[in-house]
């Protein structure tokens, strides 16, 4: 291998933008056929990095080599050209339109219907996809969508794949599959950079992985030898606390109570909720897994009271029915929550932190009386959240804007948990934030579940759920599966009901 | 071109005091060019327009009589457009406001107590609310665009005031011209200087300027009012209603207007006569942006406005320059400011210090 040239070679890649220092002389080689995990934290510059090699950006200073020779991709158009494939973690897919139509305004080349459409069939029969090109984009899981961008990407016929953070969104049966692929890509001499931050999949699928911190290359290692902890402390450069879950007696009584709830969908790409019913005690933290899309901002929405239930029994606090109050009136009577959207539905982005707090916190701390702010309560109490839960941040005048995404979670997270609410509902707890920090988090949830709170967290990251949760349900389109005790469930069958009726269980039977 | 813009990591506080300053600017340099360009004195006519009313201590009491309504309308447009309440009808709950107050001025024509002018005032802000209740109706139940419905509904009030002044509140010893009967003294708003036409509403003014500041500023009303408007989902998460914030911002707006409404014709015209519409409630849009949707800003603007009234009118005696002269420098200060406003969230590169960055 040594004496070939790697198909792609970093040498001193650096990147600044104001005030950061994003890549520091990054130097990493690629091998032909190797799949090569890039690894790190959130911040860490791994999609700077990424976005130079397929000419998003341009490096401060540095050499790419493409097959030893020196190249300067101009534009993503370039990188195409040379065989530089990316997949993003955020499609580009236009939802009322089909899966070919959106394939065919992503090709550099123009060919006819027909032509396009064969090509895609061959594509899809080689990797063995499921996929029918002409299915409109909104009818598809997003596992499905994330296979147009893949098909996208391989008619490009491209030398070296691109996959950040492609697993986020999938179910565990359809991460199995797309690791099939890449690993048939491998074989066929396809070079694979794949970004993620999930340990036990990159031990599963890498080579090779090189580990990014703070900008700077801190380390190479083979993952099939490392273990994960060695790996997670390399990541974040510290020792790993692990999250203490103590072990609790019997169920106390029963604080929340959802009841045959039903609401429309959020839009015309929604899903509705249909004959949602569950119970959380005192003390206990209850999952809800599901892939995204599939109810669970209108489910977020209608537990938190940003719109009301059907029924004022469909959702009850300690025995009160509260399914016609509004979120502001579910606040006062003790029941908070934190939406998945953290800019602009979590906090005010052009808003200071302390006038953050009056957003959700002003009946419970107290911050408001006779219609007049109290800013020094305001500013105590985001100064006490942001110290608390380790904000960085310049103090609490900030714009929430200003912040990372990591760090105004925190923010909102602590703003919530501080105010001792007796139910709790979080979605995406720990979103974007960095592995010393979720587990930070995460013993917040569990020590406010531990003083006896009931806790609701709906998160897309079954490890979470599976880490802090003492039962989990699952949605899939709108519906909520029985509730499943945790630690006497297999990850497989919470699987195979996150898939629900598309998916993987489809895929098998398409396949026989 | 060598120049590209490049957006602020934060958008920049200095530039958001300096481009209203940098728009007046562009304001006078494009209308000395503009003004020479059609046979005037182009920089003389600035000068008339923006420098001599500020110059000359004589037409101080004239800024302040022009800038009391433009500084009352604003501060309610400013509520409103904080929280994506378009209302572009001011002039129409202007107009209703005053036509409400004159009402109870012509029906107490011949009684006299201290309470009348107050009833005048506090019917003129509810007949203006009351006109704004149309549009913040139609909004919220049907979903109706109110930019459209505010605008048209002022040419109807408009024409309310034709009617009036042509046919029932024609004033029957008025030799047949088509105006009100003159007010009593229990009707018309005493002046605060003597010998100026200073009345009891530029006072006023200020003061409802500074009240709302700190409702603005330090009120959860204020808070909701800046929620709704920045972001929508924000505001439903914290339990702020928004059909409800669009409800009180229409009739806040409303009122105002129509208070500006009934002190203009109480305090100004002594009447109500057919030319009482002088787009003060469309200037007051202007004043609104200009100051930036603060009170304090919106005093500032509503006095540089009133110097464009003041000098355009001066500006018309002296060098002949048509009443639309003043129009015209009124709405380039409005598009300078949407125009320079980008530099707010952007600043100004350089191609060569780009490049210097990447060789």
């Amino acid at each position: 291998m040594s004496e070939q040239a790697a198909r792609l070679e970093l040498s001193g890649i650096t990147k600044a933008f104001p005030g950061v220092l994003a890549n520091d002389h990054v130097s990493f080689a690629v091998q032909p056929g190797e799949i090569h995990a890039l690894l790190g934290e959130n911040g860490a510059g791994k999609s700077t990095l990424v976005k130079m090699i397929y000419g998003v950006l341009k490096p401060d200073a540095g050499e790419i080599r493409w097959d030893g020779q020196t190249v300067h991709t101009e534009n993503p158009k370039a990188a195409r050209a040379l065989g530089i494939g990316m997949v993003f973690q955020h499609f580009s897919l236009f939802e009322a339109m089909t899966v070919l139509e959106n394939i065919a305004l992503g090709m550099d080349t123009a060919l006819t219907r027909q032509a396009l459409e064969n090509r895609v069939r061959e594509v899809l029969d080689t990797y063995g996809l499921i996929l029918d090109p002409h299915r409109h984009v909104h009818t598809l899981s997003v596992g499905e969508r994330q296979r147009i961008e893949i098909v996208r990407a391989l008619l490009q016929e491209p030398r070296l794949l691109i996959m950040d953070e492609p697993t986020s969104v999938l179910t565990p049966q359809e991460v199995d599959k797309l690791f099939e692929t890449l690993r048939q890509l491998a074989q066929e001499g396809c070079s694979i950079l794949y970004i993620s931050h999930k340990l036990h999949e990159i031990q599963a699928l890498c080579d090779t992985a090189t580990i990014l911190r703070g900008g700077k290359v801190v380390g190479d290692c083979d993952p099939k030898v490392e273990t994960a902890k060695s790996m997670a402390e390399m990541m974040i450069g510290a020792n790993l606390k692990s999250v203490e879950k103590k072990e609790r007696g019997a169920a106390g009584p029963v604080r929340f109570a959802v009841k045959d709830l039903a609401a429309p969908a959020d839009g015309p790409f929604g899903t509705a909720l249909q004959h949602i019913s569950f119970e959380v005690h005192a003390g206990e933290i209850f999952g809800i897994a599901g892939v995204a899309g599939n109810g669970q901002n209108e489910l977020l929405e209608a537990l938190a009271g940003e719109v009301t239930a059907g029924g004022t029994n469909m959702v009850s606090l300690d025995g009160e029915p509260i399914g016609n109050d509004l979120t502001g009136a579910r606040r006062a009577k003790g029941l908070c929550s934190v939406p998945e959207e953290r800019n602009g539905h979590g906090a005010v982005p052009d808003f200071s932190l302390a006038a953050n707090t009056v957003l959700t916190a002003r009946q419970r701390m107290g911050l408001v009386s006779s219609g007049f702010i109290h800013f020094g309560a305001s500013t105590e109490f985001a100064d006490k959240v942001i110290q608390d839960f380790n904000v960085k941040a310049t103090g609490s005048e900030a714009a929430a804007s200003s912040l990372s995404g990591g760090n105004l979670q925190k923010f909102i997270m602590g703003r919530e948990i501080l105010q001792k609410p007796d139910v709790l509902v979080v979605s995406q707890p720990t979103w974007g934030v960095d592995a010393g920090a979720a587990a930070a988090i995460h013993q917040a949830l569990l020590d406010l579940a531990a003083e006896g709170s009931a806790l609701v967290v709906i998160s897309q990251d079954l490890d979470e759920l599976l880490a802090i949760c003492d039962e989990i349900a699952v949605i899939n389109e709108g519906h909520l599966s029985r509730t499943l005790r945790v630690g006497e469930v297999s990850i497989d069958e919470i699987g195979l009901l996150m898939g629900g009726i598309h998916g993987a269980p489809k895929e098998v039977s398409h396949a026989a | 071109m060598p120049l590209r813009l490049e957006a602020r990591p934060q958008y920049s506080r200095p530039m958001l005091y300096a481009t209203p300053v940098l728009a007046v600017v562009l304001t006078i340099i494009t209308g000395a060019i503009l003004f020479s360009a059609i046979g005037y004195n182009g920089p003389g006519a600035m000068y008339e327009i923006f420098f001599k009313p500020i110059l000359d201590s004589y037409r101080w009491q004239d800024l302040g009589v022009k800038a009391a309504p433009l500084i009352i309308i604003a501060i309610g447009l400013a509520a409103g457009f904080r929280a994506n309440v378009w209302n572009i009808g001011a002039e129409g709950q202007y107009v209703f406001g005053a036509l409400a107050g004159t009402g109870v001025a012509l029906a107490t024509y011949e009684m006299t107590g201290w309470w009348i002018l107050p009833l005048m005032c506090i019917v003129g802000a509810i007949g203006g609310a009351a006109y704004a209740v149309i549009p913040a109706f139609l909004r919220t139940r049907l979903g109706v665009n109110e930019i459209l419905t505010s605008l048209m509904l002022t040419y109807a009030a408009i024409q309310l005031l034709f009617y009036l002044m042509n046919g029932p509140w024609k004033d029957p010893e008025g030799f047949g011209f088509p105006q009100s009967r003159t007010f009593t003294d229990y009707q018309i708003l005493p002046t605060v200087i003597d010998g100026t036409v200073v009345h009891l509403g530029v006072p006023l003014a200020f003061l409802i300027a500074i009240a709302a500041w700190i409702v603005l500023s330090r009120t959860l009303f204020g808070y909701q009012i800046s929620v709704v408007g920045l972001a929508p989902a924000a505001a439903r998460h914290g339990g702020f209603d928004a059909n409800r914030t669009v409800w009180h911002c229409f009739l806040i707006s409303g009122a105002l207007a129509g208070l500006a409404g009934i002190f203009e014709a109480s305090g100004a015209f002594n009447q109500m006569v057919p030319q009482f519409p002088t787009n003060y409630g469309f200037t007051a849009i202007i004043v609104a942006f200009l100051g930036r949707l603060h009170p304090i800003g919106i005093i500032l603007a509503g006095l540089i406005l009133a110097v464009s009234y003041v000098g355009g009118e001066g500006a018309q005696t002296s060098m002949g320059l048509p009443a639309a002269g003043a129009w015209i420098v009124q709405a380039m200060m409005l598009f300078y400011l949407l125009a320079v406003d980008i530099l707010v969230r952007y600043r100004i590169k350089f191609k060569s210090q780009i490049a210097g960055g990447a060789a």
